[in-house]
């Protein structure tokens, strides 16, 4: 018999699994990394102390206030902007050219580097509508960042509801928008969280965008309308300026914590949700 | 009532084009402030051209042009194998009590911030070129190496998805004709999800293409013509994100006309991309 194919086989075997621990192996790494030299430096009063001297001492209290606000704006307006539109598209039409228009339009902005995204926010929100490097200009681009990812997740939770649950409200008497809000959306909620979820996460995580619109402030925000810094982009500074290497560690594992923490709660949301499926 | 939901439905479909007119207004900004200078400077001076000295009114952006695909065909050489051995891996490989911890891994692969991975880079890679290949360090090399893992999510979910669209029927056909599972994988299975795969590979494309801040991090950003994998270079998305914090006047309608390049280079990318998963859709 032929037995050079199984020994085609045998050596793939090997390169696939090769090739799949070698990619957890190398993101263990560096998250270990990271983390083994920035969780010393983690105590609660680098959590609750601002920035010292550019960065060289004191906490990162200021850019977590960034952090979360960036991301309130952007999960505030792009949430009902994401859910509308999947609403829209399974409840208000049908398959036709407008809707394969608007998938294709998502599909493209998704595309979008953030680079472009944060070139937009400059000249649209921080210059033309003259909201300068703010908290609301760098939400609003996050928002347009992240309008794909909340219509997908969205479309995909309201296509999974069986079809007879709208006929029971419909059968009730229920008008069309009643059955969206009482029947349809809170049983998709599950799927739009995990959508929200994996916003913020990316919300966090955006550097490139949020530089050109909410800029590099250390100064304590006092509004929507204060520039700030986020924590990603603060690391990135410490790190990529060699302003204190202990400090961009500091930060880059708190970062890794709060992107670990908010996966591993989108993570359980869906399971709960498959769960709550079948 | 009636009236009620006649409001409702228009509000919605107004909501509903809001990707739409995102994506108009960023492409009617970019394009407002970019094609002023890329008119005085004229259309070819400006993609071919190989100076870039701002103060001196010297735009040319050819070598960002040519760094920026260097870095993505060099970041495929990774991620391609390395991708389609995850999706392998995950769809037929996997042994059921590895696949729960692995699926989240590679989930979070996604979610890590791009930044984390520009440090990685930073601190491993870095040193590891210099001292053991020579040059810089800050690296062409380092570049297409850190992008080839950060694509990876895009390659792995889209090709998976693609796999799993087969019908079972494929996979035991071949089986049933005395076809080894690699076989079958190979000869069958990757051929059949060929168009979907290559639309991962293409996203992954434009994935690479468009990184900005890790890409900061790790290429050494000097402007000039790439000539070896070990020297460091600058990209058409590096040059914005690194004077756009300065630039002003002609300087920053060169970078907006610069951001116009990248977005003709990504919107071909992700159209290509869409249309062959469509293709296979339908």
């Amino acid at each position: 018999m032929n037995r050079r194919r199984y020994v085609t086989q045998g050596i793939a075997t090997i390169f696939i699994w090769t090739g799949a621990l070698l990619t957890i192996a190398v993101m263990l790494l560096i998250l270990f990394q990271i983390l083994k030299e920035g969780l010393p430096v983690l105590r609660l009063s680098f959590f609750l102390e601002s920035p010292k001297e550019m960065g060289r001492e004191g906490g990162i209290f200021s850019t977590l206030i960034g952090t979360a606000t960036l991301t309130l704006v952007a999960i505030v307006v792009g949430a009902p902007l994401g859910v509308g539109t999947a609403v829209f598209l399974r409840e208000y039409t049908r398959e036709s050219k407008m809707s394969r228009m608007i998938r294709f339009g998502t599909d493209c902005l998704a595309g979008v580097p953030s680079i472009i995204f944060g070139l937009f926010g400059f000249v649209f929100f921080v210059i033309k509508l003259n909201l300068g490097w703010s908290i609301l200009s760098g939400g609003l681009t996050l928002a347009a960042m992240i309008l794909p990812t909340i219509i997908s997740t969205a479309e995909e939770s309201i296509k999974a509801i069986p079809y007879s649950y709208r006929e029971v409200s419909y059968s009730l008497g229920g008008t069309k928008w009643q059955t969206v809000t009482r029947v349809v959306l809170p049983s998709a909620l599950p799927g739009i969280f995990t959508g929200i979820l994996l916003s913020v996460g990316r919300s966090i995580g955006e550097t490139a965008a949020v530089i050109l619109t909410a800029g590099s402030s250390l100064v304590m925000p006092t509004s929507l309308f204060s520039p700030i810094r986020t924590m990603s982009v603060h690391f990135y500074i410490l790190a990529r300026e060699g302003i204190s290497m202990k400090m961009a560690y500091g930060t880059g594992a708190a970062l890794i914590l709060f992107v670990l923490m908010i996966n591993m709660m989108a993570q359980w949301a869906i399971n709960r949700y498959i769960r709550r499926r079948t | 009532m009636q009236l009620q939901e006649k409001i409702i439905e228009k509000v919605l479909l107004l909501i509903a084009f809001s990707s739409i007119i995102i994506l108009t207004l960023i492409t009617f900004f970019i394009f407002e402030e970019g094609i002023p200078l890329i008119l005085n400077v004229g259309l070819k001076a400006f993609l071919l051209g190989e100076k870039w000295i701002p103060s001196k009114g010297f735009f040319g952006i050819f070598p960002m042009i040519a760094s920026s695909f260097w870095v993505t065909f060099g970041s495929l050489l990774l991620g391609i194998p390395l991708g389609l051995a995850c999706t392998i891996f995950l769809s037929e490989f996997i042994p059921p009590f590895i696949a729960t911890l692995f699926r989240p891994a590679i989930q979070l692969l996604a979610a890590i911030p791009s930044v984390i991975y520009g440090f990685g880079g930073l601190i491993f890679l870095v040193p590891l070129i210099r001292n053991h290949l020579g040059g810089p360090g800050l690296s062409i090399l380092a570049g297409s190496l850190v992008l080839g893992f950060m694509t990876l999510p895009t390659i792995i979910t889209i090709s998976e998805d693609a796999l799993k669209a087969l019908p079972p029927s494929y996979k035991a056909g071949a089986l049933a004709l005395g076809a080894t599972h690699w076989q079958t994988i190979w000869r069958v299975l990757i051929p059949a999800a060929r168009s979907g795969i290559v639309a991962s590979v293409i996203l992954g494309m434009g994935r690479a293409m468009g990184e900005t801040m890790a890409m900061i991090m790790i290429l050494g950003n000097a402007v000039r013509m790439p000539v070896s994998f070990l020297d460091s270079a600058r990209t058409l998305t590096t040059n914005i994100g690194i004077e756009m914090g300065y630039a002003s006047g002609d300087h920053r309608q060169a970078l907006f006309a610069t951001g116009i390049v990248l977005f003709f280079i990504i919107m071909a990318l992700n159209t290509l991309a869409i249309f062959l998963s469509k293709r296979r859709a339908s």
